[in-house]
């Protein structure tokens, strides 16, 4: 059982940090510009497949440094280029523009690079086992992984409480039409926010390729669970957002190492379950079975109960 | 709807039929459909099988003489998009131009769809009937509950394969404990009803530590999965996976350093072998049908040499291909005809002899073909047929006979008078 516990935790702790840097760009671009960016998935997969083709050539590392850096940069395109002239009709044209660049994104990688899944490979220096914990290999991968997810959450962390720019992004965040009547160009922090937002989904997407799979459909599904992550956490609030990826990752992945129904706790209260019983396909679906759900779950009774999410400060 | 008249009668077999004594030979005319995924996510399978049948028909049909006619065969490349609807108007746009014969392989619920509605077509147009030969829809009910005079399956369905994967594993008399995983679909769920009812069978004393069903195409980290895998301390993992859920799963139970072998129906192929890569030596069988290394006969060898040749960059993994189509060219000499009925009738009980040297039967009783399944390896080295130019492919480590994968069937035909 405490073997389960603790693996669970570490494993879950890993894939809550990747969330948490999906999800970290696309909080801000959405308190910020009121915009749910749909593409953002796109964006994670699109850096998978340049961080391969790019560690052809180069190697891994630089694969992982540019990147995230390119995605960026095509992240600040669309936003210069793109979504500035649907701003000026609205929310909705902006939502479709973004749903628009996804399937856009998703057609481009498959056109390029086919529909099978790519050799992206970990380096050998990050291959093997880091240390073994009643029988189960931790991977040296997931421990950078690990780290590299820390590291970026306290950078963001510093620059957004510290530096100067922080303050106006955090000011553009809560009172976006304040800022821009105190003279700073709202537009530019616009484009700059959605271009390290991409990146850093770029980042994520860079260093999982190798471990969770490069293949058209490794952004499928993402999206709803980074919305969650938004959602749960409150607009505009970056330890929300942490703490609800977090728990995300956490709660998957017990879900998962966890082999109960509601039938076998009916059975404790003594009522023993048939396949004639009322609805047996509610009462026999197990917890792996639901663990996709959880999440989903998560996000309507949080909405129920406490519209603003877990830390936000506002409501739209 | 791409269209294409095939080569005909070329100078070499001008020269061929200019040797033989029976000067006047007539032509006949055949079309044959194929209806698959030619666009979308599945279109890399389709089109890939698509070349490897559209080569078979060249080389084995077309030209063939049919009770004193040589056949010119028109090939039809039909896009149903492994979808029941789209699969059904491409049926009606195949018939209307005169297709005779349906080849289909990917997709059990187009496999249901087809079947149904040439049973109706058959039935309603008696001057104008067409057969269904499906060599990838293999969903045992096509056999069983739902079998049809006028459909074949030149595949050895799930049960047979499952079959003979628990036939494998129950030689190693060191298993004790098994984990089944698969994916949250009907054909998940078809496959661990399989494994346990032939582990019950054939090695009762084996025990289930695990029977997992995860959303299809949905897991983005097989780890906690693997991490049950591990505890549970299989000796063996069954799986069904294909795709992309299959290559994670490996790379997972690979990382987390467990000591089960996994053994797969799909693990294999183009865009798999060689992603599964270094993860799976060692770990992964796959019990499937037909050879690839070593190809077993110097005329498959040619064969394959040749269909490479002609197209360079693919692989060639469907050997079941040319059994079907050089079945139903047997079928055509032996009925004397190309008139669905007839050959229908001439393809039950079929036997016949691959062109890597297995016998296979056209059972009559169920339209199930039945042959002999392979073991193979995820290997590196000793391959001569490789995929993906990846240095990863398979190898066969042992056959299971026709005799060993011979199961009942609860099918009772229909036979028209």
């Amino acid at each position: 059982m405490l073997e389960t516990v603790i693996f669970s935790l570490l494993n879950g702790l890993v894939y809550g940090l990747l969330l948490f840097l999906l999800a970290s760009g696309l909080t801000l671009i959405f308190s910020m510009m009121g915009v749910l960016n749909l593409a953002h998935a796109g964006f994670y997969m699109l850096a998978a497949y340049f961080a391969y083709t790019i560690s052809l050539y180069m190697g891994f590392w630089f694969g992982i440094l540019l990147a995230p850096l390119i995605v960026g940069l095509i992240g600040g395109l669309v936003e210069r280029y793109g979504l500035r002239q649907v701003h000026q009709f609205g929310h909705v044209p902006e939502l479709i523009f973004t749903f628009g660049v996804a399937f856009l994104l998703e057609e481009v990688v498959q056109f390029i690079w086919g529909r099978d899944q790519l050799a992206y490979n970990k380096p050998e220096i990050l291959e093997g086992a880091l240390f073994t914990l009643f029988g189960a290999d931790f991977p040296i991968y997931k421990m950078f992984m690990l780290i590299v997810s820390v590291l970026i959450f306290i950078t963001l962390f510093l620059v957004l409480k510290h530096t100067r720019i922080g303050l106006i992004i955090r000011a553009a965040v809560g009172h976006p039409q304040v800022v821009g009547m105190l003279g700073h160009n709202v537009p530019l922090i616009f484009m700059v926010t959605f271009g390290v937002g991409t990146a850093l989904a770029g980042l994520a997407g860079a260093i999982a390729g190798p471990v969770l799979g490069t293949y058209p459909g490794m952004a499928s599904g993402l999206g709803g669970i980074m919305f969650v992550v938004v959602i749960f956490g409150g607009l505009g609030s970056l330890g929300g957002a942490f703490i609800a990826s977090i728990m995300i990752g956490l709660i998957q992945t017990f879900a998962i190492a966890i082999d109960g129904s509601l039938a076998d706790v009916l059975a404790l209260a003594g009522i023993i379950v048939t396949e004639e019983t009322f609805m047996y396909d509610i009462w026999s679906t197990t917890m792996p079975q639901v663990a996709p759900l959880i999440p989903y779950l998560m996000m309507v009774v949080m909405l129920i109960f406490r519209p603003t999410g877990l830390m936000g400060a506002r409501e739209s | 709807m791409n269209k294409f008249k095939l080569m005909l009668l070329g100078a070499s077999s001008l020269i061929l039929s200019a040797g033989l004594p029976a000067a006047t030979v007539q032509a006949e005319n055949l079309t044959i459909a194929f209806i698959d995924a030619l666009s979308g996510p599945f279109a890399a399978t389709g089109l890939g099988s698509g070349r490897e049948l559209k080569h078979a028909v060249e080389k084995f049909l077309n030209g063939k003489e049919v009770a004193g006619e040589k056949l010119e065969v028109e090939f039809l490349e039909l896009d149903g998009k492994i979808n029941p609807k789209e699969s059904l108007v491409q049926l009606q746009n195949a018939i209307s131009q005169g297709a005779k014969y349906i080849f289909h392989n990917s997709g059990s619920s187009v496999g249901h769809a087809l079947v149904g509605a040439i049973n109706k077509h058959n039935k309603r147009n008696p001057d104008n009937r067409v057969l269904y030969l499906n060599y990838g829809a293999i969903d045992p009910a096509l056999t069983g509950s739902k079998c049809s005079f006028w459909h074949f399956m030149i595949d050895a369905n799930v049960d047979m394969k499952v079959s003979a994967l628990v036939d494998e594993i129950a030689k190693d008399k060191s298993v004790k404990k098994a984990f089944i995983i698969g994916q949250d679909y009907s054909f998940g769920k078809a496959f661990s009803a399989a494994a346990k009812k032939y582990l019950a069978d054939k090695r009762p004393d084996i025990e289930i530590v695990g029977d997992q069903l995860h959303p299809i195409g949905k897991v983005k980290d097989f780890t906690p999965y693997a991490q049950k895998i591990l505890r549970s301390k299989a000796d063996v993992v069954m799986t069904g996976n294909w795709g992309a859920d299959m290559i994670n799963l490996a790379k997972s139970v690979k990382e987390i350093g467990t000591e089960a072998n996994i053994y797969g129906i799909y693990a294999y192929g183009p865009g798999v072998s060689a992603v599964v890569g270094e993860s799976g030596l060692g770990k992964l069988s796959i019990v499937t049908q037909g050879h690839i290394n070593p190809p077993n006969t110097p005329e498959w060898a040619a064969y394959t040499d040749e269909f490479l040749a002609k197209h360079p960059g693919n692989d060639m993994s469907n050997e079941r291909t040319v059994y079907g189509v050089q079945m139903l060219g047997e079928a055509f000499v032996k009925a004397g005809s190309t008139d669905p009925l007839k050959v229908a009738f001439a393809l039950e009980d079929l036997e016949f002899t691959t062109i890597s040297g297995d016998k296979v039967v056209m059972r009559g009783k169920d339209h199930q073909m039945q042959m002999p399944l392979q073991v193979m390896a995820h290997a590196k080295d000793g391959l001569k047929y490789d995929f993906d130019q990846s240095g990863y492919g398979v190898i066969t480590t042992s056959s299971i006979p026709l005799e060993n994968n011979t199961l009942e069937t609860s099918c009772e035909m229909q036979r028209p008078s």
